[in-house]
């Protein structure tokens, strides 16, 4: 919660590249990438500057729910390691500032969705930034250790507003495409969670490494990973898969069960043993798995346009 | 005396001015770009004169056919007075 009375004081004029990473740009561009995936696998054809701008204005809305994230979360940011040198909390830029900005790009962004392309697709962004700053930032994320699952959704939602971009509406593709990213999302986390855990400690968010314990944790990033197969490869069969993203995925999936198993099947002392070795090479296979999977789905369009692709 | 005097304030920020300035212009750009996409790809180009907040009854839907009957009906009429 942002208390004001706490906010550092400013210590300098803030530069326009600070107000920039309040957008939180490393999310965006993950944002920016499974949205046009969905927007370029859908049916039907959109006009490329049309395109553009409901990805800018994507990009944007996910940018602004960053904005309002850091300006709610200030107090935390202000004691976690990873998070202390934000614009809030390393006083560049006030939380009035950031609220204002937030909430003024949230209202262009889904009012210019809406007038560019459809109000489905800016209804979906609009839900999405109420999701992401009141459900997860607001509400669930110092309550409960299913923060990162419930709150994943959030992150999840950008390729099905790429697809109502396209289409007008939601449909399985979509939703099976928003299942990967929800899905895919704990054991992400997690595996972070477990290299840097002093840090949510100190902040005291329920991270599931704080309130059930490390063991407990490898065994949901397993759970989690395993439940997240049949999503993953499910997508192969539907009008937007293909052959080439089933092998894609099932190589992908096998690949990031090895490193969940081996996260699992771990105790803490092998852990600090090796600096979490293992852990954080989970880590980077869940980043490479999304990255892939919404690659290999983009390679199946290029080829159905080409006459190749597809069942 | 300098026609333009520098303030310490236009240097410091110098960086957000110019800033502001490319956004504005990106904006201007972007509202440009989607105006003239819109309006080329009007299934009708005679659509977009319903947005100039001008009522225009010649697109209004039937209003010309009825206008024709209209006049048909008093050319009939007059037709018919002169005949008499």
């Amino acid at each position: 919660m942002t208390d004001l009375t706490q906010q550092p004081a400013l210590q300098r004029e803030a530069q326009f590249g600070d107000y920039f990473e309040l957008l939180k740009p490393r999310v965006m561009s993950l944002v920016v990438f499974t949205a046009l995936v969905g927007l370029l696998v859908a049916p039907g054809p959109v006009h490329p500057f049309i395109g553009f701008v409901a990805i800018l204005c994507i990009a944007v809305g996910g940018g602004a729910s960053g904005a309002l994230n850091m300006w709610w979360d200030a107090d935390i940011d202000s004691v976690m390691k990873r998070t202390r040198n934000r614009p809030i909390p390393s006083g560049r830029v006030s939380g009035d500032e950031a609220l204002a900005l937030g909430l003024a790009l949230s209202g262009f962004s889904v009012i210019l969705l809406g007038l560019a392309a459809n109000w489905i697709a800016a209804g979906l962004l609009a839900f999405t930034i109420f999701f992401y700053v009141v459900v997860y930032s607001m509400w669930l994320k110092r309550s409960t250790p299913q923060n990162i699952v419930i709150g994943g959704a959030a992150g999840a939602f950008p390729p099905m507003i790429g697809w109502a971009v396209a289409t007008g509406g939601v449909s399985l593709e979509s939703v099976l495409m928003f299942a990967l990213i929800f899905m895919w999302t704990p054991p992400h986390f997690w595996a972070l969670a477990l290299f840097v855990k002093s840090d949510y400690g100190d902040a005291r968010v329920p991270m599931l490494t704080e309130t059930h314990g490390r063991t407990t944790t490898r065994a949901h990033i397993l759970g989690y990973t395993a439940c997240l197969v049949p999503v993953a490869v499910g997508l192969a069969f539907t009008p937007i898969g293909g052959p080439v993203y089933l092998a894609v995925s099932v190589v992908l999936n096998g690949w990031f069960l090895k490193a969940a198993w081996e996260v699992f099947r771990r105790s803490d002392a092998d852990s600090d043993a090796d600096n979490h070795a293992a852990e954080k090479r989970a880590f980077k296979v869940s980043l490479s798995y999304l990255f892939l999977h919404f690659g290999a789905l983009l390679v199946e369009a290029v080829l159905r346009a080409a006459g190749l692709g597809g069942w | 005396m300098a026609l333009r005097v520098e303030h310490e304030l236009h240097e410091r920020r110098r960086g957000k001015n110019l800033g502001m300035l490319g956004l504005l212009v990106g904006f201007i750009a972007l509202v440009f770009g989607l105006t003239v996409v819109k309006v080329l790809n009007l299934p009708d180009i005679r659509q977009m004169e319903r947005f100039d907040h001008v009522a225009r009854p010649a697109l209004e839907p039937g209003a010309i056919d009825a206008a024709r009957e209209r006049a048909a009906e008093a050319d009939a009429a007059a037709t018919a007075e002169q005949g008499q």
